[in-house]
């Protein structure tokens, strides 16, 4: 090969969120469809600290009345508070969308119109939930 | 693109990492039972956060409270492992870091799930515990 480039030419890469390193512009126009897949992966990871707290809670109430009181006083603060505000939507917005891949596994649901319909659908049932949740938690005295 | 695999080869359909459909029907399997369990979860957090220790105590020893909480554990654990295993193997490249941190995930939920569960269980067999 006599007409070879003298430069190397840059790789083909494979489409991925940004055009270059890590803060380069990015590739995609953002689309609700594309914040709905992040965030299930958000959500999922935040819901695995959740679990955590979760197995906590099991732990202390094996662990006696001071164990447990304990627990609940730092899950009772305002920051304790923020958390479970937070996992609640987490729940609440993974539980939806994760309905939603299940549709998209069985077949259905998969065009562009549908997509974007139902990705509204799970950001209304997240949003709606978690409010009636912590109204009904309020009224219950849980707060 | 004329592809050479047999039809054998191709009903197989393990490919080159010889796994991946397991996981694959696993984390939906989970996922569909965890549907329920979640929703009923909430509501016994809602009550058990109304409640002190004594009241958790009881809410616990409940025969279907605690079975429904040590199936939601469980189910909630392998989801997680699961699901944590694909970020993992999306995001790290690197083999070595990328083994670390699968196994540490394996170990996280393991350890997490397994003490959870047997200290509901502790719990829920436990007759009444001193303040309750």
């Amino acid at each position: 090969m006599t007409d070879a480039p003298k430069t190397r030419r840059e790789p083909p890469v494979s489409p991925h969120l940004m055009t270059g390193g890590f803060g380069s512009p990015l590739l995609w126009r953002w689309h609700i469809t594309m914040w709905t897949s992040i965030l299930h992966r958000a959500t999922g990871c935040a819901l695995y600290a959740g679990a955590l707290i979760a197995a906590a809670w099991a732990i202390t109430l094996a662990g006696g009345p001071e164990a447990y009181a304990g627990f609940k006083s730092v899950m009772g603060s305002i920051p304790g508070k923020v958390v479970m505000f937070g996992l609640t939507l987490c729940v609440f917005y993974h539980l939806a969308n994760g309905v939603r891949h299940l549709v998209w596994d069985s077949g259905h649901g998969l065009d562009i119109k549908s997509a974007n319909a139902s990705a509204m659908v799970v950001f209304a049932f997240a949003a709606v939930a978690t409010v009636a949740i912590w109204g009904l938690a309020g009224m219950t005295g849980a707060l | 693109m004329v592809s050479y695999r047999t039809p054998l080869g191709r009903a197989r359909g393990l490919g080159s990492a010889k796994d991946g459909v397991g996981h694959w029907i696993g984390q939906r399997v989970s996922a569909v039972a965890l549907a329920p369990l979640v929703l009923w979860m909430v509501y016994g957090v809602i009550r058990l956060a109304a409640g002190d220790y004594g009241f958790a105590v009881h809410w616990v020893q409940d025969p279907l409270n605690a079975t429904l909480t040590v199936l939601t554990l469980a189910i909630a654990f392998f989801h997680m492992r699961t699901g944590m295993q694909v970020v993992i193997e999306d995001y790290v490249d690197e083999a070595l870091g990328k083994s670390v941190l699968l196994i540490l995930n394996l170990f996280v939920c393991g350890l997490a799930g397994a003490l959870a569960i047997f200290s509901i269980l502790k719990v829920a067999f436990g007759g009444v515990v001193g303040g309750a």
